[in-house]
């Protein structure tokens, strides 16, 4: 647990007043507080400091306690419980929720959130969180317990939801402070790409290979969809890289139930190796018709 | 539109130790729609995280209302582009991925 000198943090000199604090402290805040710095940890742990300065030095009580033992906070807790011994005082306890507000130099100084002094109500903090999912999870509504913070929270994941997309889950962020109400969870999915299909919106993509002869010939094939396997019919004579569209059997409409993109299917010819005398002397005969 | 959906502006400015005008205010720039029962004045339950921000911005860091109106665009705008950001950033994967 380092020292932290709370007038270095928020600027200001030991003879500051109460004015200056409060000026020093708005000025940091209004440049480092989260919702004005959103998705910024580096903000979001330089504001924590800056409240906890503030926390302190706005108080009277505290910021004399401070100014009192400052340097030798260590030996802050032995005068205080010898203090408590003397008078069998009213003892705080402290609620874990707010635990990781406040630095370890504070909740050995001053024991926690629970010692403000200030009844200034702030709403809880956004959290943040991100989710991986594959590209099959996301093409299905389903539900996943995430946990955030130690507390597990069940959350629907519909179906089409996209790579990059961030949900808002109300009420599941930090809890607030001095009544304030909670702040929100706010969830970024990640899709992971699939070896097979590539998705793009609500359209899918997918690459099928077909022999020389199907190409040439015409047949069918079987392929697969993210629901299931298709039989397709290949037409004679289908080109290289010729592309064809399976309306519906695309990616899930978000939030639109039994809506989907399409399909599109992109053949590949594989023209065949490792020619037997026979083939290639066929493939000669061809060529001179 | 059902009641419980509604919160009494009364009861925020309670709870909030702040004065009615300023919402009033917030209502005037358009960044809060206030809603009228029986003349009694109320916010949607999804508009209370942004009057709570706003209320925050306010009291608690000193910022007056054509400073929260402009942060509360720029944000917008920011959400806009990191939107957009991040469909361009599943456009480009799809060309550079190949199956």
């Amino acid at each position: 647990m380092d020292f932290i000198d709370y007038y270095k943090t928020l600027g200001i000199n030991e003879n500051a007043t109460s004015d200056d604090i409060k000026k020093a402290y708005r000025k940091l805040a209004r440049k480092f507080h989260p919702d004005l710095n959103p998705n910024n940890s580096e903000a979001k742990s330089n504001f924590q400091i800056i409240n906890e300065a503030n926390n302190v030095l706005s108080d009277p009580e505290k910021r004399k306690k401070y100014d009192q033992y400052g340097k030798d906070w260590q030996h802050a807790e032995e005068f205080e419980k010898a203090k408590q011994n003397q008078s069998s005082g009213q003892r705080s306890t402290r609620t874990s929720q707010n635990a990781g507000d406040y630095s370890d130099f504070f909740d050995a100084m001053f024991g926690g959130a629970s010692g403000r002094g200030r009844q200034v109500k702030f709403r809880g903090e956004d959290y943040q969180a991100s989710l991986q999912l594959s590209l099959l999870d996301a093409y299905k509504t389903h539900q996943q317990t995430l946990t955030v913070n130690g507390k597990a929270i069940r959350i629907t994941i519909p179906a089409g939801i996209e790579n990059g997309q961030r949900i808002r889950i109300k009420g599941h962020g930090g809890a607030g402070i001095n009544g304030g109400p909670s702040g929100d969870l706010y969830i970024t999915f990640f899709i992971s790409e699939h070896k097979e299909f590539k998705r793009l919106g609500n359209e899918l993509f997918l690459p099928v290979e077909l022999s020389l002869y199907t190409a040439v010939l015409g047949g069918e094939i079987i392929i697969n969809t993210l629901n299931g396997k298709v039989k397709l019919k290949v037409k004679p004579e289908t080109q290289n890289g010729e592309k064809i569209r399976l309306k519906g059997k695309g990616f899930p409409i978000y939030k639109k139930e039994n809506e989907f993109g399409d399909l599109y299917v992109t053949y590949h010819i594989k023209i065949p190796t490792g020619l037997n005398d026979k083939q290639k002397e066929l493939f000669t005969e061809l060529s001179k018709l | 539109m059902l009641e419980q959906n509604l919160i009494a502006i009364e009861e925020i400015c309670i709870h909030h130790h702040i004065e009615v005008s300023f919402i009033h205010s917030l209502q005037e720039t358009g960044l809060i729609e206030v809603i009228v029962v029986e003349e009694a004045l109320f916010i949607e339950n999804e508009q209370l995280p942004f009057l709570e921000k706003y209320i925050e911005f306010h009291y608690t860091l000193g910022i007056n209302l054509e400073g929260i109106e402009t942060i509360s665009h720029l944000l917008q705008q920011m959400d806009t582009l990191q939107e957009e950001n991040s469909k361009l950033n599943n456009q480009l994967n799809f060309h550079q991925f190949k199956p």
